[in-house]
């Protein structure tokens, strides 16, 4: 027979948090075990916005399957565009001419900007702070003018990568609204680090708060900034030397301590990087000063030196049923939330045979229950909101 | 009391009695008056600082605000009022009727019950009881029961745990408010709230208690604007936590209470903060003194009536300063953790109003005159 003993015990609590809850990025739904404020247990449940992504992909060509892929990661479409005009470039071997690969590279910046803002308004909402959101979306409006100067669209679909280039030139003072946003925008990020980054509050909630040591990181297979800010320099644009990054000079940003702070700082930095790279990269569009080069070539005839390679924004235009080659190919660009990956099967058909899309937000996902075990709710809302993720990459 | 200042009770039971009704029913006459106009007052408030609230958020955030409904929007709060008290009264089929109803009641109550004791100039209250600070403090802790009755009552697991932070919360930082309020007392030998403030008016602006208390009054805004839970310490409604606390399953005309609870309950710390560290209905300079140098006699009406509208104005001035600040705060900070909330409480403002209390007490042995002999 037991022995009677007088106990306090604590029954836990199973709390559901989403599909609908304010700050789960969309739709993604945690079952967490409470003990009190604690957290004793984590189940991350995902799936609820799955389009069948990779399946759809199998049956169309990659001109009629680009408009759709923004909608991977919603917050940075263009890196969804770029990677997949990689992945049959890189099967069917074809190149891409200098000045569409600076245009590309100047969207994709861009777009790692306005990933960044788009992260950096909601993190702090998370935290309380919702002031900061407003001044990211005053931000992020310049870049989605920009964008939509060039390519007709905003935020998604904006199907500017083509297969061997850029769907369209620069329209006419482009290059000079795009350098008058990056003047305004560096002194932007510096508000941002007086109002937020030197704040006590905010410190003391981020500071050693979901913190991951570096071999942790690695054994995770976390990238971008989630896997910087562990001090692993890791960034798939020095690593890969893709597209035309070696011709800028900028840093990767690498902060040691592996918690929410440093994940902040990375893409905090980031943003200032990808700016100098913008900068850089508008300055030294080949072709010069001037845009529309596509409209001077043809002025000019056959003999215009505009006919040359280096300063064409597409390099010879892909028939509409162009074929995918026999093949297999693994290929990856550094988004603005990580290695974003495409592993591309093709079986000379104008359909891929197999279409696996590697998404950072769903690999960078699987860490949290580790990370938010034994702390406290408020702890978890940031620990989630520091990995940054859209929920329409993790489900796809 | 025989310093000057106007005495509408005075005035208005001497007509009634120069019409020929008996003391009694003069008295009874007066008594709704009051209480009518200061629950009137305090609605209005509330309405004016959600008015505000928007106002300077939208400032804060680079927006216009309401800008359609009246000029500059103030008809919003109209609107507001409306909507809920037309919206459907929601009761979850699987929560505790009683509790449920009971909790925004009791929410509500006790803020309006306070402004029984808050003076707005020398007769300008509606009762001058004898121990109204600690009517104050008592009645308000009352509160705290009421969040967790709804937070309990409403059978929602948000609901629970945003019920039992705001009663961790209010605890937690109620006794540093009272020993910053003792230190108060202890300079002004009294409890009345009518006395704190007489006691700060010798010199204007210099004899205001914040210049004696800063400690105590740095203690006492940061205390209040956890008791009124918001942010930096809205963590019982935390939005991205627990999605809206123990308010979750409210609507209609109960979530209207907790909403003008919530409200009151700032222009009420508002107004105490005034009155206990800036001299409530005190001019920066003292009235008789302006009257004197005028050459005005005190017992001028034309004098009394104005010193009355400016002591209800200065009162309102003090504590919209405080509202400004309370609104500005919220739009600018993050929110804190729950174990920093408490440690910030109980390891630092306790200790600290402990010291600030005993350092009041020897000051007012050592230097009587400055510190209410």
């Amino acid at each position: 027979m037991p022995m009677p003993m007088i106990e306090t015990r604590t029954d836990r609590m199973l709390l559901n948090f989403g599909p609908h809850h304010p700050s789960m990025h969309g739709v993604l739904r945690l079952l967490v075990t409470l003990d009190g404020e604690n957290i004793v247990d984590c189940e991350p449940v995902i799936g609820y916005l799955h389009r069948g992504m990779e399946k759809i992909a199998e049956n169309r060509t990659v001109v009629q399957y680009l408009p759709y892929v923004s909608r991977w990661d919603y917050g940075a479409g263009m890196f969804n565009e770029a990677i997949t005009v990689n992945a049959v470039e890189k099967l069917a071997g074809i190149s891409v001419p200098k000045r569409a690969s600076y245009l590309r590279v100047i969207m994709l910046e861009l777009t790692r900007i306005t990933n960044h803002l788009l992260w950096f308004g909601p993190f702090l909402a998370d935290l309380g702070a919702q002031t900061p959101f407003l001044y990211a979306m005053r931000e992020r409006e310049w870049i989605l003018d920009l964008f939509e100067a060039v390519t007709g669209m905003r935020l998604i679909n904006n199907n500017y990568f083509r297969v061997g280039g850029v769907a369209v030139d620069l329209p006419y003072g482009w290059t000079e609204k795009c350098l008058d946003f990056c003047e305004y925008f560096l002194p932007k990020v510096d508000e941002y680090e007086r109002l937020v980054t030197d704040n006590p509050i905010f410190r003391r909630r981020l500071e050693g708060v979901g913190a991951i040591s570096k071999q942790d990181a690695i054994n995770w297979g976390l990238s971008g900034p989630m896997l910087r800010a562990c001090g692993v320099n890791w960034d798939l644009r020095k690593v890969d030397h893709y597209e035309c990054y070696d011709d800028f000079d900028w840093e990767v940003a690498v902060y040691p301590e592996g918690d929410c702070l440093a994940r902040y700082r990375v893409r905090m930095k980031e943003m200032r990087e990808s700016c100098k790279i913008v900068q850089q990269a508008v300055k030294a569009l080949p072709g010069g000063p001037f845009e529309n080069l596509e409209a001077k070539r043809m002025l000019e005839g056959p003999k215009s030196e505009w006919n040359k390679g280096d300063y064409q924004f597409i390099s010879k235009k892909p028939s509409a049923n162009f074929k995918i080659p026999k093949g297999e190919a693994y290929v990856r660009v550094e988004s603005a939330k990580g290695e974003l990956g495409i592993y591309i099967v093709g079986d000379d058909n104008v359909c891929p045979w197999r279409w696996k899309i590697r998404p950072p937000g769903f690999v960078n996902l699987q860490v949290l229950p580790q990370l938010i075990r034994g702390m406290k709710v408020a702890d978890m809302i940031a620990i989630l909101g520091s990995i940054d993720i859209i929920m329409g990459e993790v489900d796809r | 009391m025989t310093k000057a200042g106007i005495d509408l009770q005075l005035g208005f039971e001497t007509a009634l009695q120069n019409l020929g009704l008996g003391a009694g029913a003069a008295h009874a006459l007066w008594m709704p008056l009051p209480m009518l106009l200061l629950i009137i007052a305090a609605t209005l408030g509330v309405m004016v600082m959600t008015w505000l609230e928007r106002k300077i958020s939208a400032a804060a955030q680079q927006r216009i605000g309401p800008n359609m409904a009246g000029p500059q929007g103030v008809l919003i709060p109209i609107a507001d009022g409306i909507k809920l008290l037309t919206k459907e009264d929601v009761l979850p089929i699987l929560a505790d009727p009683v509790l449920f109803t009971l909790g925004p009641i009791l929410v509500f109550l006790p803020v309006f019950l306070c402004y029984l004791v808050v003076p707005f100039g020398q007769n300008l209250l509606i009762s001058n009881i004898a121990i109204g600070v600690f009517f104050l403090i008592a009645t308000s802790s009352v509160q705290p029961i009421g969040l967790l009755m709804s937070g309990y009552g409403s059978n929602n697991k948000y609901s629970l745990l945003g019920g039992l932070r705001a009663a961790a919360q209010s605890i937690s930082y109620e006794l540093p408010l009272a020993l910053s309020v003792l230190a108060v007392v202890l300079m002004s030998n009294g409890l009345d709230t009518v006395g704190i403030v007489e006691q700060q008016s010798g010199l204007g602006i210099l004899s205001w208690n914040v210049w004696r208390q800063p400690i105590g009054f740095v203690i006492f805004l940061i205390s209040a604007l956890a008791e009124t839970e918001r942010i930096p310490f809205d963590l019982p409604e935390a939005e991205e936590e627990l999605v809206a606390g123990y308010q979750t399953e409210y609507s209609g005309m109960k979530f209207a209470l907790f909403y003008l609870g919530s409200y009151a309950n700032l222009l009420l710390a508002s107004l105490i903060a005034a009155v206990l560290y800036l001299g409530g209905w005190s001019f920066v300079v003292p009235v008789e003194t302006i009257a004197a140098l005028a050459g005005i006699p005190l017992d001028n009406p034309f004098l009394q009536i104005g010193a009355a509208a400016l002591g209800i104005v200065m009162t309102m001035v003090k504590a919209f300063i405080f509202i400004f600040l309370a609104i500005l705060l919220r739009w600018t900070l993050p929110r804190v953790r729950i174990d920093q909330l408490l440690d910030l409480g109980w390891k630092f403002l306790l200790p600290v109003s402990f010291v600030n209390l005993l350092l009041t007490a020897a000051l007012k042995l050592a230097f009587p005159t400055f510190f209410g002999g």
